[in-house]
């Protein structure tokens, strides 16, 4: 049985996790080659075994139950298509990134601290996937937060990285104690968290809205939802750059598997102020993610800061789904689901390879400063090619998969005036021109991203003398390039393998993409809309190739003679070139005042004075301001005010006790 | 006989409630001793008498345990240790006796409150067992909380321990392997908290507890 052989792989991977402290006492490479080459052999075995069980239909899927965990309620453990659309993103990550780190992994100051953690980090997403009861759910969940967080504390050496580590541990922990109160009131008294046994069970309409809710507090913060998102962007940048990529593309997407899984599957039929809440926190998400990212200089930063726009688009594909299914409207909420499942790859895909991308930059130049970047293509062109790859995708530009998923999620947008509810009808369409504004400033983003960095004169020696990635690294990339395009150009058999779970998750499916004529997909119906990504492909390719002949045959080859241009940089300082905040400006200048407090200080010395001008710019986060601060600000009141609980004598201790226990024992008198 | 069976196991389980409520109102201290004695001789009499009923012998193994350590060797080298540490004064309370004994009479109400409904589908013997042990339960803790001196706290310890294993052979079916280990755990926080005992009182010449939290508080 799959599901068999796939826990076998779990175990396989904590067990190398197990061996990894003794391989990496000993010479490198060995040790690393043997951990990653090994972690990229199981996480291929999962991979195929999640495409097994998605293609296969029920031949692959299954359930099991270990005698392990709970006393006389065991584990229990199920692949179903829904885990292995997630099976299949989680493993396919770790395949490009176990790759990449065979190389990469090489470079690792500190192998010790990162590889016993590789393998049970996972191991623990795996094991979300797979788990079928709210036991055995929360602990992978939090076995896979504590490895995440081993693997940022890495180079705990640097003082950013472990206030990283602190964060993010707070906001697991809280995002766990929110799963488990929902996964409380799903169980209720009954005492079986089974989830055959949840789904089964009916909840009233408060217990639903609420474990909504909660869901959202826990799953959201894992996946970055604002304004749970602080974490993030401290988080996955600190982490070595193989693993930010598993964090950014992976893991994000379990938490968005767990949502899924529980909105959808687990709590039945939905309300629809439930896609209301999802629409409003996923344009948020989706606006303030991307703002953020363009401000950034720290090109891992601004890596995850797009990761949280990313999962604000995801987020308003499951809105819309769930408003969909709310009104029995089948084929528009599988459209809608579809167009979420497939940003989740997407995403995973590309997000992935613009971290090993961020990757090979740091090792090349030891520098994740964009600003002290540029001309990197030169001396890493094959890097830039991928990178620039990546953007596209990214930027969701066609023929590549980030325009496949947000076009699809568009074409549901426009399905949103036959919603019977008026406040959706007002609120689906500003979701869209959120979106829209996202999708631009994406692009503005990585324009920004890429020129700054790869175009250009190197602005320091570290990018002057930047090297090229191993070969193997680069490899991994590739593939993830390959599959950007495979993606992008043939998504209707991707759709269509789809539509097992769409009609699991909201009793529809999509129209059977048809392979002729000239391999597009179709929303809803051909006479609708409909777009070939092949075809997109070939005219962008056929198009370029004709410019590109038709200058070179038909432009003069005479020489001309003219005095010297200096192609525009008149002074040979790489200073004087764009740079990233001076592309950034226009777009700080807009949303500056409104979202960051922008604060621009300008200082112009007096005429004689031979002081340099100054130009200090500072933006504040306003999430942080305004939810985070007054909250440890109450947290450090309290925990004054009970300090003096800690000097109390062992008599007052033992009262303490005495009357907690009276006090219970007369609220189950009083209760009964 | 199933009345008279039923009616002898409330007697011996009331019996170590009343013999709690003894304890709490005994402040002499050798007196406390004897009295904690003769708790544990009822625990003997009502483990032995649920052997007896339940047709498991294995109880009387627990019985003897409990008349063993309990009612014979525990006060004994307790009835040493306090003479050695030349305690016979008399043992002051906290809140005066009768504020406390009226407390334990709420929190014997408590209880019966308490388990009566929470255990209404167990048989009766199990089920008023368990809401006698714990108000024994719960009298030890109030003992432990009420007291200053060091010596009576562990009488105090020792008496609740006594009641949970009056919970643990009520209910039918407890392994054996359960009552000893309790048993082996109250013996070694006893030679524990005995060598603590001594330690304090080198450095401090007292077994007040008070003295130790004037120390810390001193300190700081």
């Amino acid at each position: 049985m799959a599901i068999a052989v796939a826990l076998w792989c779990v175990i396989g991977l904590i067990a190398v996790s197990a061996a990894a402290p003794a391989l990496a006492a000993r010479p490198q490479p060995l040790g690393t080659r043997l951990v990653y080459g090994a972690s990229l052999i199981l996480t291929g075995l999962l991979l195929l075994i999640g495409i097994a069980a998605l293609l296969g239909g029920a031949d692959f899927q299954g359930q099991k139950v270990l005698p392990i965990g709970l006393p006389w309620i065991g584990a229990h453990f199920s692949l179903d298509s829904l885990s292995a659309v997630f099976l299949i993103i989680v493993n396919l990550g770790g395949v490009a990134a176990s790759l990449y780190a065979l190389g990469y992994g090489l470079h690792e100051e500190a192998p010790g601290r990162v590889l016993p953690f590789y393998p049970a980090f996972l191991a623990g997403m795996n094991l979300v996937l797979l788990s079928a009861d709210a036991f055995s759910f929360l602990v992978s969940w939090e076995f896979m937060s504590l490895s995440s967080w081993a693997l940022v504390m890495s180079h705990h050496h640097e003082g950013e990285n472990r206030k990283a580590g602190y964060v993010y541990l707070l906001m697991a922990s809280f995002g766990t104690l929110m799963l488990m109160l929902a996964f409380g009131l799903l169980a209720g008294t009954s005492g079986d968290a089974t989830f055959a046994a949840i789904m089964t069970a009916a909840h009233p309409d408060w217990i639903s809205g609420a474990v909504l809710v909660l869901m959202l507090l826990g799953a959201g913060s894992k996946a970055g939802l604002v304004p749970l998102h602080v974490w993030l962007p401290l988080a996955h940048p600190a982490a070595p750059s193989h693993v930010s990529g598993l964090m950014s593309g992976v893991m994000t997407k379990v938490a968005v598997y767990g949502f899924i899984r529980v909105v959808f599957v687990l709590l039945g039929q939905p309300q629809w102020w439930w896609a209301v809440l999802l629409l409003v926190l996923g344009s948020l998400t989706a606006v303030l993610g991307v703002l953020q990212a363009v401000m950034q200089r720290d090109l891992k930063r601004l890596l995850a800061y797009s990761t949280v726009e990313n999962i604000g688009i995801i987020f308003i594909g499951i809105g819309l789904a769930l408003a969909f299914k709310t009104n029995g409207m089948g084929a528009a909420a599988s459209l809608a689901i579809v167009s979420a499942l497939l940003h989740c790859f997407n995403h995973s895909l590309f997000k992935n390879l613009l971290f090993l991308g961020a990757g090979n930059v740091l090792v090349g130049t030891g520098e994740r400063d964009i600003e002290k970047l540029g001309g990197l293509i030169h001396r890493m062109p094959r890097t830039a090619y991928l990178f620039l790859g990546g953007c596209v995708a990214i930027s969701a530009l066609p023929p590549l998969n980030g325009f496949v998923s947000e076009w699809l999620l568009l074409q549901a947008i426009l399905l949103s005036p036959d919603l019977p509810q008026w406040a959706l009808r007002f609120l689906v369409p500003a979701a869209g021109a959120m979106l829209a504004l996202a999708a631009a400033l994406a692009g503005s983003c990585f324009v920004r991203a890429f020129g700054v960095t790869f175009l250009g004169r190197a602005r320091s020696t570290a990018a002057s003398e930047a090297h090229e990635a191993e070969p193997v690294s680069l490899k991994a990339m590739s593939l993830l390039i390959g599959l950007c395009l495979l993606a992008g150009t043939l998504p209707g058999p991707l759709i269509d393998s789809l539509s097992p779970v769409t009609s699991f998750l909201v009793a529809g499916h999509m129209p059977t993409q048809p392979l002729m004529p000239l391999l597009s997909i179709i929303p809803i119906n051909e006479s609708r809309s409909s777009y070939s990504g092949i075809l997109v492909f070939g005219f962008i390719m056929a198009s370029s190739w004709i410019a590109i002949r038709v200058i070179h045959n038909f432009a003069s080859r005479a020489v001309r003679r003219a005095p010297p241009w200096d192609c525009g940089f008149p002074n040979a300082d790489p200073a004087t070139q764009y740079t990233a905040d001076s592309f950034a400006q226009p777009i700080r200048r807009v949303f500056g005042p409104m979202f960051f407090r922008l604060k621009v200080d300008a200082h112009m010395p007096r005429p004689g004075d031979p002081k340099p001008a100054t130009l200090a710019v500072t933006l504040r986060d306003l999430v942080w301001d305004f939810l985070y601060a007054p909250i440890s600000g109450w947290v450090m009141f309290a925990a004054e005010r009970l300090n003096v609980l800690q000097f109390l004598t062992i008599r007052s201790y033992l009262s303490l006790v005495f009357a907690a226990l009276v006090a219970l024992l007369f609220l189950v008198a009083t209760w009964a | 006989m199933q009345h008279f069976s039923l009616d002898a196991a409330h007697m011996f389980a009331g019996g170590m409630v009343l013999v709690s409520f003894m304890m709490l109102y005994q402040d002499r201290i050798l007196g406390l001793i004897n009295v904690f004695a003769a708790h544990a001789v009822v625990l003997t009499l009502s483990v032995s008498w649920q052997a007896y009923i339940q047709d498991a012998p294995h109880l009387y193994i627990t019985a003897a345990i409990a008349f063993g350590l309990k009612a014979i060797g525990i006060p004994w080298a307790l009835h040493r240790m306090v003479v050695r540490l030349g305690i016979h004064r008399e043992i002051e309370t906290v809140g005066g006796i009768g504020p406390t004994m009226l407390m334990g009479i709420v929190l014997v109400a408590l209880s019966m409150v308490v388990m009566l409904p929470a255990a209404a589908e167990a048989d009766p013997i199990a089920r008023e067992d368990l809401a006698l042990a714990l108000s024994v339960i719960l009298l030890g803790l109030l003992m432990m909380v009420t007291r200053q001196n060091a010596v009576s706290q562990i009488i105090g310890f020792m008496s609740l321990e006594n009641g949970l294993i009056l919970a643990a052979t009520g209910a039918k079916g407890m392994p054996l392997v359960v009552e000893i280990s309790v048993a082996f755990s109250v013996l070694v926080a006893f030679i524990v908290i005995g060598v603590f005992l001594f330690r304090i009182r080198e450095r401090f010449d007292t077994v007040d507890t008070q003295a130790l939290d004037d120390f810390r508080e001193g300190r700081e």
